[in-house]
């Protein structure tokens, strides 16, 4: 900050360079055009969800109103959301750190190279994937699972016959956002400083106390705004999941029946072509919804992030 | 405590490059041995031979013999993580853990070490460490800060703190104070002039008078070429090597006609 002021003082003396003014002027645009973005997403998911606030409740699909029919696609998504995070994100950090730490670096630069073309593997490939090899795949570990751990209320069954579950989503889900989280956390590990590597293993630590000393704490800022960026591509995830995601509706945590609550994009993506008038305005209602899921879950990774920016290292 | 190290005809690899060759001195307990000597010519790639820290470089490999009380650091069965437990190290440029406090910093190698510490154990040594670097007083009422809040000579001495809590025989300081302003460097210096009543501490560094001041013994690096090894010219106690070097080359670097 006190560098624009010193550069404001300074230009009132110096000849104004036309070059340097329009410069400036273009990139202030671009800075100002991404709010004007943003802020014009908000206002048009508003002006149009707006009938749907103030229709009666009988006109809202489904029965109950607005909030009984948004309520289960938000548990929906953040279910197989953060069920996928859940998954990916230790593998990731697994991933990054054996691409950062242990493999050779021949090895380590393919890797890198496989990793970045996942992350650019288009979602509808994993969708096909999902659907034809994953959901049958996922059958018998899914009964396995009934018979073995039925107590627990996540495999209470009864198992689905196709596999189109919430399981087999979450896991599409992980798949699809590993690389980004993958790609975020090993940019981090790769630029560890040098000197605090050392600096523990001069200690007499071995290499995994070594990670845990030096890489990791170093890395953690990163690991959770990669899990942040996956966690928003999988909120956000619409055709893998429409495509693979049998969906009946309802509020369950049971993940292998054939009863799974939809996904508000996925929701979004099979609904619109068939709707109209308030049916519409009610989609776009759950699209101001996710809209502010994701932005409640950006603004949660910053606090965290900042909170821990006195030991961060960064000064 | 304050181990001897007998190194003999010590090479350096990297690769099929030799970047030291053939170096044997003795490293005397209780005392301060200054490397000095030419930049590239080897005397950090040497200290670094001497805890094994060179072998993080993949390449890297030794031929010949680092004896310390009867064993020799680079025995086929010897592991590097014990050797650097017993022969601790200071870098160029300080660096604390930034993600722990003080406390924690000191405490780190402590932990590695025994998993089931006791607190007031853990207290006693990190006072006693802190104490031991010349730092306690100006941190014991904020060791639960960040280590990164203190200032550049502040934390080499955590840096040095850190490195005792772990009670190693031997001490390596690689130009300690090169990053540091004088008055850090002068507390530094004094720190080391106490630490050598206990430990055997061998030191790399670019200023003359520097090693003129805190060494008992002196060696001296130098290298014939770009491209050649780093070789050792002569090891000999300070004043000698300062008044009465018995090579021509250890003269003209200390009287400044070349390097």
């Amino acid at each position: 900050m006190s560098n624009t002021g010193q550069g404001a003082a300074t230009a009132r003396r110096v000849r104004k360079r036309p070059a340097d003014q329009a410069f400036r002027g273009i990139t202030t645009g671009a800075g100002v055009l991404i709010l004007v973005v943003l802020a014009g997403v908000a206002a048009f998911l508003l002006i149009e969800a707006w009938p749907s606030f103030v229709a009666p409740a009988e006109e809202i699909p489904g029965e109950g109103g607005l909030v009984l029919y948004i309520w289960p696609l938000v548990f929906g998504t953040l279910l197989a959301s953060v069920l996928a995070l859940v998954i990916a994100a230790p593998l990731a950090v697994l991933i990054a750190l054996f691409i950062t730490h242990y493999a050779p670096r021949k090895l380590a630069q393919f890797l890198g190279y496989v990793v970045d073309l996942l992350a650019a593997v288009p979602s509808i490939i994993y969708g096909l994937w999902g659907f034809t090899v994953l959901a049958p795949a996922t059958r018998g570990p899914a009964e396995w699972l009934h018979e073995y751990l039925g107590f627990v209320p996540l495999f209470a069954g009864p198992p689905s016959t196709t596999g189109r579950t919430m399981f087999t989503t979450a896991l599409v889900l992980a798949v699809m956002i590993l690389p980004i989280v993958t790609a975020v956390i090993r940019e981090a590990f790769l630029q560890t400083p040098k000197l605090h590597e050392e600096a523990s293993l001069a200690l007499g630590a071995t290499r995994l106390e070594m990670i845990r000393m030096a890489v990791l704490p170093f890395g953690s800022s990163s690991i959770i705004s990669g899990s942040m960026l996956g966690l928003g591509r999988a909120l956000g995830e619409t055709m893998a999941v429409a495509i693979v995601l049998s969906a009946s509706g309802g509020v369950t945590f049971n993940l292998i029946s054939s009863g799974n609550p939809a996904t508000i994009a996925a929701n979004i993506a099979l609904e619109f072509p068939e709707s109209s008038g308030v049916a519409i305005d009610t989609l776009i209602a759950s699209g101001l919804v996710l809209f502010a899921i994701t932005l409640v879950v950006n603004m949660i990774a910053r606090a965290v992030i900042n909170r821990r920016t006195d030991f961060s290292g960064a000064s | 405590m304050a181990k001897r190290i007998d190194v003999k005809d010590l090479d350096i690899y990297y690769g099929s490059f030799r970047a030291v060759r053939s170096v044997s001195m003795t490293i005397q307990p209780r005392a301060v041995t200054a490397l000095i000597g030419p930049s590239g010519c080897g005397k950090s790639t040497y200290l670094r031979a001497l805890n094994r820290m060179h072998e993080l470089i993949p390449s890297a490999r030794v031929e010949g013999k680092v004896v310390m009380d009867d064993q020799d650091l680079y025995a086929p069965g010897m592991d590097p993580v014990d050797v650097r437990k017993h022969v601790g190290m200071v870098f160029q440029r300080p660096n604390p853990f930034p993600t722990m406090s003080i406390y924690d910093n000191v405490a780190a190698g402590l932990r590695l070490n025994n998993k089931r510490l006791r607190k007031s154990e853990t207290d006693e040594v990190v006072e006693e460490s802190l104490r031991g670097a010349n730092l306690w007083e100006e941190v014991k009422d904020r060791l639960r800060k960040p280590g990164s809040g203190l200032s550049g000579g502040q934390q080499q001495r955590l840096c040095i703190a850190r490195a005792i809590a772990v009670r190693p025989d031997v001490l390596l300081m690689d130009e300690p104070c090169s990053a540091l302003d004088p008055i850090s460097t002068h507390a530094v210096e004094d720190l080391m002039a106490q630490l050598k009543e206990n430990y055997t501490i061998v030191i790399v560094t670019h200023n003359m008078q520097q090693a003129a001041r805190v060494s008992n013994y002196t060696g001296f690096f130098n290298i014939a070429g770009t491209g050649q090894p780093g070789e050792l010219v002569e090891i000999d106690e300070t004043p000698t090597i300062f008044s009465t070097p018995t090579h021509t080359a250890t003269e003209e670097y200390i009287s400044g006609r070349f390097g």
